[in-house]
Order: structure tokens, then C-alpha cells, then sequence
């Protein structure tokens, strides 16, 4: 046999024992931080990511401010009036309208589905639950997002734009006090009003669908509807779902006005920015809307 | 030719109530400010001028603090103006009167609400008290009538009043305007010139007034400072302005407005 050249003799490396032991507990425990620290380097870097963020930013800052100002409500009252008018009764209609016709097709959609299994007599108790936990706050945080939301951020991108803002500013006039709280307030106060409004004309008119077209008797739906409006919460002793809507509505109506404000208070470059403005607000007071929809109902129903 | 003065040496003998040194604003990469100083005595009317975009109303927003300087000092009464906590700020502002450009009167206020804001917010004055010196500031800037309406019922020459007696509401010690003539006739814009004088001399007020129309300095101003590129370049007594030497001036008030 001819050795084989010494040359030709690679020779098997071996990694270093250091390398092939299990990484230290320490490290296993700093990967998550370090993925999470280098996907938020990666986010910081995209504009749009950065925008949000100040923009999140500024909407806390301004509901920071407006929190601390509260009790300046008293000294605004004639502006708070105005705004419960605007906000309140200028709505009513378009509410008591959405809320009619959303109880409606509440009932008809579930009626249809419970008549197959000889189940419509609990419609009362579907369209009264659905109406006061969910579609009447919603729906009316919906119509002020669109309605007043839409003119708070145009009425002060217009002040913003016209230099109204800055001659607050240099008269020493505090706009947080001066023009968010009595907004942020009636829409706060006028929420509740109106999904209580909107719950109740929802319910009727699903009581309309279901005597008129799902056959069921409306003293049947009536009670039934009552029914499901009787159970108390576990916190407060008063029927739940009503209260949670309400609960809800609040949080709802706060949002809306304070996202719009801030929409508003930062608007800049004449008539286009007011454009942007307004429809920055209506987008993200909805979208707050709904992702606080999610953790009020788990909070509350948990 | 008498050119920016250097302030620091032009100060120490004389009672300086406003200075800028060395200011540098820039908006991106758009350089506003290049090194803006000019300094104002107390009582004075100084007139600020230059072409669009040279930093004029930029500087006069500096004064009131809403706007900072990237570098540089910009002084009122001795205290750098950005280095003010938001109280100082406040009291200060409470002290000086800005007409606005378009006037900026709250559009959902009427004339008199307008004008009794920075009282009712700032003061412990009473209704009474309040509404008798709205009422005497309108009849000096000659629109005695017009406290009930709302600015969209008045004219653009009497928004520009309305801002002028919101202005004076507080009885300001300095009084800044920004174009106060920006978009007049000039009938209307002949008698704003006057009021003005004639506020500069019962109140003996300090102002500063970015203009660029001529007729308006001649009428209103002492003195006269004139921006290039965001740099003072020429800052002289009116009279002397109005009879320039730099070549950049001369080109700027052209032949007609020398006579």
C-alpha cells in the first residue's frame, strides 16, 4: 500500500468546546429583548412608523393636558352648550335613523336564521343584547366620528391654517382650556345621550321586523327584550349590557374628540391641510373606536 | 451708507428693549435666518423690510416666541426670549400686541368677544370694566359700531382695525405688526398708516412693523431695517433709508419710490 502523500491529509477540525456547549441561560433570556429591541430599530426607520408614533404621542400629550384642564369646564359653559347643540341635537336625526334601521336588520338577519330552528321568539332578547352592548355605541360613535369629528378637526385646522391658533398663543389664551375641554366634554356628555337613543329606536324597530315579518307578537318580542335587559353586573347593580354601552360610549365619545382636536391642532399648509386633516381624524377615531371596542368588551365581559 | 450696526457696541450707551444676535432659523434646508442682528430702542418704531422670503415676518415671530432660533439670541428687555419657562412666556406675552397678516380674529367670536378675550382670560377685570375699554379701543381705531357683528361680516380693512384694537387691548409696551397693509387699497391703507402713527404717539409704544410698501414707512417709522438673504444689511433712520446708498436697496425701492 502507498501512504498517501502528507499533503493530502486534511486534517478534522474540531470547533472549540466553548462553541459547542448550549449557550448560557443569560443569553437565552437577552434573545427576546434583542429581537424585540432590533424590530423596533427596523419600525423607527420607516417613516410612516415614526409619524404614528408622534402622532400617538401627541394625541396622549393632548388628552394629558386636557385632563388636568377638566376643571377649567365650569368657566367654558357657554361653549360646552354650543357644542352639546352641535354635537347633540344637530345628530339626533341621523342616529335615531342609522339605529332604526340597524335594529331592523339586526332582527331580520337573526330571525331568519332562528325561524329555521323554531327559535324566533328569542329575537327580543338577540336585537335587545346586540343593540346595548355593541351596535348602539358603536353605531353612534360611528355618526359623531363622521358628523362632529369631521367639524371639530376642520374648525380648528381652519384656526390653525388662519393663524387663530398663534394669536391665542401670543393673547396668553390657553387652547387646551379654551377650546378642547368643552369639546372633548360634550362629546363625552352627548355620546351616552345619543346610543341611549340609538339603543332604544333599534329595539323598536327590530319589535317592528319581528311582529311584521317574522310573525312573532310584539308583547312576546317586548318581553323578551326586557328580559335580556334585566341582568344585573357583577360590579355595578344595574342591568350590564346597558351600562357597559354606555361605559363604552363614553370612552368612545372622549376619543373622538380628542383624536379630531389633535387632528385639527397640527393641521398645516392652508385648505389641503385642513382636507388631510379632517379625514386623518374621521380614519383614526374610527379605528380607535373599534380597537377600544375590543378591550372594553373584554374588560368588561371577561 | 450706514449698514446693520453692530448692536453690541450700539447698545451699551442707549436703552435697548429688543435685540436680535446672530439669529439663524432655518425650515429644512431652506435658510431663513442667516445671521439676523439689529437692535431696538425703547419708543422707537423701527420698520422692518426687505423682499419676500428674506425672513421678515420669520423674525417677528421670534419676538413673541413662536418661534425658536436655531442659534443666536433673540433679547427682550435683556431676557433671551427662547430661554423663557412657558410662565415668563406667558407674562411677557401678556405685554406686547401682534396684529396678524389677515388679522386672525376667532371667527365664531364677535368683534367685541374678540377683543375682551385676552381680558377675560388674563385679567380679574370686571364685565363692566371690560366692555368700557373694548368700546374705547373701537372708537380709536375708528369702528365704534362694529362690536356685534362677527369678522365674516366685515371687511378686510376692518379685520386689520379689529386686530390692531385686539392688539391694544392689553396696552401693550411693544407692538409687533406684520403687514398691516397686505391686501389694502390705498385709501384704507393711507388711514391704517395713520392710526398707526398715532397710536405710536399717545401710547409711546415700541414697535416693530414688517412692511414693504414705502409710503407706509415714511408714515410710521423712525427707523428702518432692511433684510437681504436673512441678514440685516442696512439699518438707518427713515429718512435716510429713503434716500439709499446700497446698491441692493436702490434696486429694491426702485427709482420711483426714492422721490
Amino acid at each position: 500500500m502507498i501512504p498517501a502523500p502528507q499533503a493530502l491529509i486534511v486534517p478534522v477540525m474540531t470547533p472549540p468546546a466553548h462553541l459547542l456547549a448550549a449557550p448560557p441561560g443569560w443569553l437565552a433570556d437577552a434573545l427576546p429583548f434583542a429581537f424585540a429591541a432590533g424590530l423596533a430599530y427596523v419600525l423607527l426607520q420607516a417613516a410612516w412608523f415614526r409619524a404614528t408614533v408622534v402622532e400617538m404621542g401627541s394625541i396622549l400629550e393632548l388628552a394629558g393636558a386636557t385632563a388636568m384642564r377638566l376643571h377649567h369646564l365650569p368657566r367654558r359653559s357657554r361653549w360646552l352648550m354650543e357644542q352639546l347643540f352641535a354635537a347633540g341635537v344637530r345628530n339626533m336625526h341621523v342616529v335615531l335613523l342609522v339605529g332604526l334601521f340597524m335594529g331592523m336588520i339586526v332582527s331580520l338577519q337573526t330571525g331568519i336564521e332562528l325561524s329555521r330552528f323554531g327559535q324566533q321568539d328569542q329575537i327580543g332578547t338577540i336585537v335587545a343584547a346586540s343593540m346595548t352592548r355593541e351596535m348602539g355605541p358603536f353605531i353612534t360613535s360611528v355618526v359623531l366620528a363622521a358628523t362632529t369629528g369631521s367639524a371639530l378637526a376642520a374648525e380648528l385646522g381652519t384656526m390653525s391654517v388662519s393663524d387663530e391658533l398663534s394669536a391665542l398663543e401670543v393673547m396668553s389664551v390657553d387652547r387646551v382650556s379654551f377650546l378642547v375641554v368643552p369639546r372633548v366634554a360634550a362629546l363625552m356628555i352627548i355620546a351616552p345621550v345619543l346610543t341611549v337613543l340609538c339603543d332604544t329606536i333599534g329595539i323598536v324597530g327590530g319589535g317592528f321586523v319581528a311582529s311584521s315579518q317574522l310573525g312573532v307578537p310584539l308583547a312576546q318580542y317586548t318581553e323578551t327584550a326586557l328580559d335580556a335587559l334585566q341582568e344585573k353586573g357583577a360590579l355595578i347593580p344595574v342591568p350590564m349590557d346597558v351600562y357597559s354601552g354606555l361605559f363604552k360610549s363614553v370612552i368612545f365619545g372622549g376619543l373622538i374628540a380628542i383624536i379630531s382636536c389633535a387632528s385639527g391642532l397640527v393641521a398645516r399648509g392652508g385648505a389641503l391641510g385642513v382636507g388631510r386633516a379632517t379625514s386623518r381624524a374621521v380614519r383614526d377615531s374610527i379605528i380607535a373606536v373599534i380597537v377600544a371596542n375590543y378591550f372594553l368588551t373584554w374588560f368588561l365581559y371577561r | 451708507m450706514t449698514t446693520a450696526a453692530p448692536t453690541t457696541e450700539r447698545s451699551a450707551a442707549q436703552d435697548v428693549i429688543l435685540r436680535f444676535e446672530d439669529v439663524h432659523k432655518a425650515f429644512g434646508a431652506q435658510r431663513v435666518l442667516r445671521g439676523l442682528s439689529f437692535d431696538v430702542q425703547r419708543g422707537k418704531v423701527l420698520g422692518i423690510m426687505g423682499g419676500s422670503g428674506t425672513g421678515k415676518s420669520v423674525a417677528l415671530r421670534h419676538v413673541i416666541g413662536l418661534l425658536q432660533p436655531d442659534s443666536g439670541r433673540v433679547e427682550v428687555e435683556g431676557r433671551n426670549v427662547p430661554d423663557l419657562s412657558g410662565h415668563d412666556l406667558s407674562e411677557l406675552r401678556k405685554r406686547m400686541g401682534y396684529v396678524f397678516q389677515e388679522g386672525a380674529l376667532i371667527n365664531w367670536l364677535t368683534v367685541e368677544e374678540n377683543l375682551a378675550l385676552p381680558l377675560v382670560e388674563n385679567t380679574e377685570l370686571g364685565r363692566g370694566e371690560i366692555a368700557d375699554r373694548v368700546a374705547e379701543k373701537l372708537a380709536m381705531v375708528h369702528i365704534p359700531d362694529a362690536g356685534k357683528k362677527l369678522p365674516s361680516e366685515i371687511s378686510g380693512g376692518m379685520k386689520k382695525r379689529v386686530g390692531l384694537a385686539r392688539a391694544l387691548i392689553v396696552e401693550p409696551d411693544i407692538l409687533l405688526y406684520d403687514e398691516p397693509n397686505a391686501g389694502l387699497d390705498p385709501e384704507i391703507s393711507r388711514s391704517i398708516n395713520e392710526l398707526m402713527r398715532e397710536i405710536a404717539e399717545s401710547h409711546e409704544s415700541t414697535a416693530l412693523v414688517v412692511e414693504h410698501r414705502v409710503d407706509c414707512i415714511r408714515t410710521v417709522c423712525d427707523e428702518v431695517v432692511f433684510l437681504h438673504e436673512g441678514e440685516a444689511i442696512v439699518h438707518q433712520p427713515t429718512e435716510e433709508f429713503l434716500r439709499p446708498s446700497h446698491p441692493r436697496l436702490i434696486e429694491f425701492l426702485g427709482p420711483d419710490a426714492l422721490n
